[in-house]
């Protein structure tokens, strides 16, 4: 009797710590499961480029494979979520952007360039897969990086719309971002200081 | 009292069974020239709080307690490592392009000043693993250094 119960109080202490470690490893793959995939949002900001660029607009509108122009799609609609202080939005948003990194066409830039844009792709699809499982919090200190990259990237790729860099000298000692609207709008605070921060270059 | 008895001979056989399962250790014998430790210099301070606060699960070298290699714990372990290494691996910083230097260092500070890392779930088994705030000021101190000279 004393054996069996011995043995009980063993087993069942197995059993509460595998249970405990189980549990532990269920709640962080729910936060990952809520990564939701792209579809209909590449279509949602094509007006962004308002209008007026025609020449090389067909390619881009068509479906933006590869493009440059489709990250900075991705990017601005990931910023205006960050804005509009959605987290559920910006997960999908920059499961999406990391996508459209993913696919950039690097083949017609030089070796220097390329191996630049490599660089940067890396670090930012790293950003932009972490945005699309993290709370705001992090999705904010994650875009920080992020909006570096990108703007290190339009420095080679160029761009078709006319770019803001705006800057907002309190959000970790001075954190920077790019907009296609003059006027700002800061992802880094959202409604808590939405106009925040000043225009600090004009990128054509 | 004999459902009881049964319960416990199968359990205890199914978690006998289950430790026969293989699993990937994460170790290596030697010191890789890309480790973060031999690419900088690193102060002793500093190689010690990441040693013992970060290594376990941010390198290819795991210093595994007995019990962690007991099923199933070790399954849920290696998980976890094999997380920890796709966000920050030091073994492999070497190989790292400046950009995700800087990027990496970022989020080490970020992580580390907000206590998030090390992890609750290391640090409640690792007492020793959680950083004090003098360790804390050193390790951050030393990496706005490290991210200056990138």
């Amino acid at each position: 009797m004393k054996k069996v119960r011995l043995t009980t109080i063993m087993v069942m202490a197995f059993i509460s710590l595998s249970a405990m470690y189980c549990k532990d490893a269920k709640t962080e793959n729910s936060t990952n499961s809520e990564m939701i995939t792209e579809e209909d949002h590449s279509k949602m900001n094509h007006d962004n480029s308002d209008g007026h660029h025609d020449v090389d607009k067909k390619e881009m509108a068509m479906n933006g494979d590869g493009n440059s122009q489709t990250i900075l799609n991705d990017y601005f609609n990931l910023k205006d979520a960050l804005v509009a202080d959605d987290n559920a939005k910006a997960k999908e948003l920059g499961a999406t952007l990391a996508t459209s990194l993913g696919k950039l066409d690097i083949s017609k830039y030089t070796d220097a360039q390329q191996s630049e844009l490599k660089d940067i792709m890396e670090d930012a699809i790293e950003h932009a897969e972490h945005i699309s499982e993290s709370d705001i919090k992090h999705q904010r200190e994650h875009f920080k990086v992020l909006s570096k990259d990108v703007t290190d990237m339009v420095a080679i790729t160029g761009t078709q719309v006319k770019l803001y860099e705006q800057f907002c000298p309190m959000y970790d000692g001075g954190t920077a971002w790019l907009s296609t609207k003059e006027e700002i709008r800061n992802p880094y605070y959202g409604s808590q200081m939405l106009k925040c921060g000043k225009v600090q270059r004009e990128i054509n | 009292m004999k459902l009881v008895k049964i319960i416990s001979w199968i359990t205890l056989i199914i978690f006998a069974v289950i430790q026969f399962f293989p699993v990937n250790y994460n170790q290596s014998e030697t010191i890789p020239q890309t480790d973060f430790m031999i690419v900088n210099k690193v102060p002793a301070t500093v190689y010690k709080t990441l040693h013992v606060s970060c290594y376990d699960c941010h390198s290819n070298n795991t210093s595994y307690p007995w019990y962690n290699k007991l099923q199933p714990v070790a399954w849920y372990l290696e998980k976890h490592i094999d997380n920890g290494k796709k966000d920050l691996n030091f073994s492999v910083w070497g190989d790292y392009s400046d950009r995700r230097k800087k990027s990496k260092i970022n989020s080490i500070m970020n992580q580390i000043e907000s206590g998030e890392m090390p992890i609750y779930s290391y640090t409640v088994i690792h007492r020793n693993a959680i950083i004090s705030k003098s360790d804390k000021e050193a390790v951050i101190k030393y990496m706005t250094s490290l991210k200056d000279s990138l």
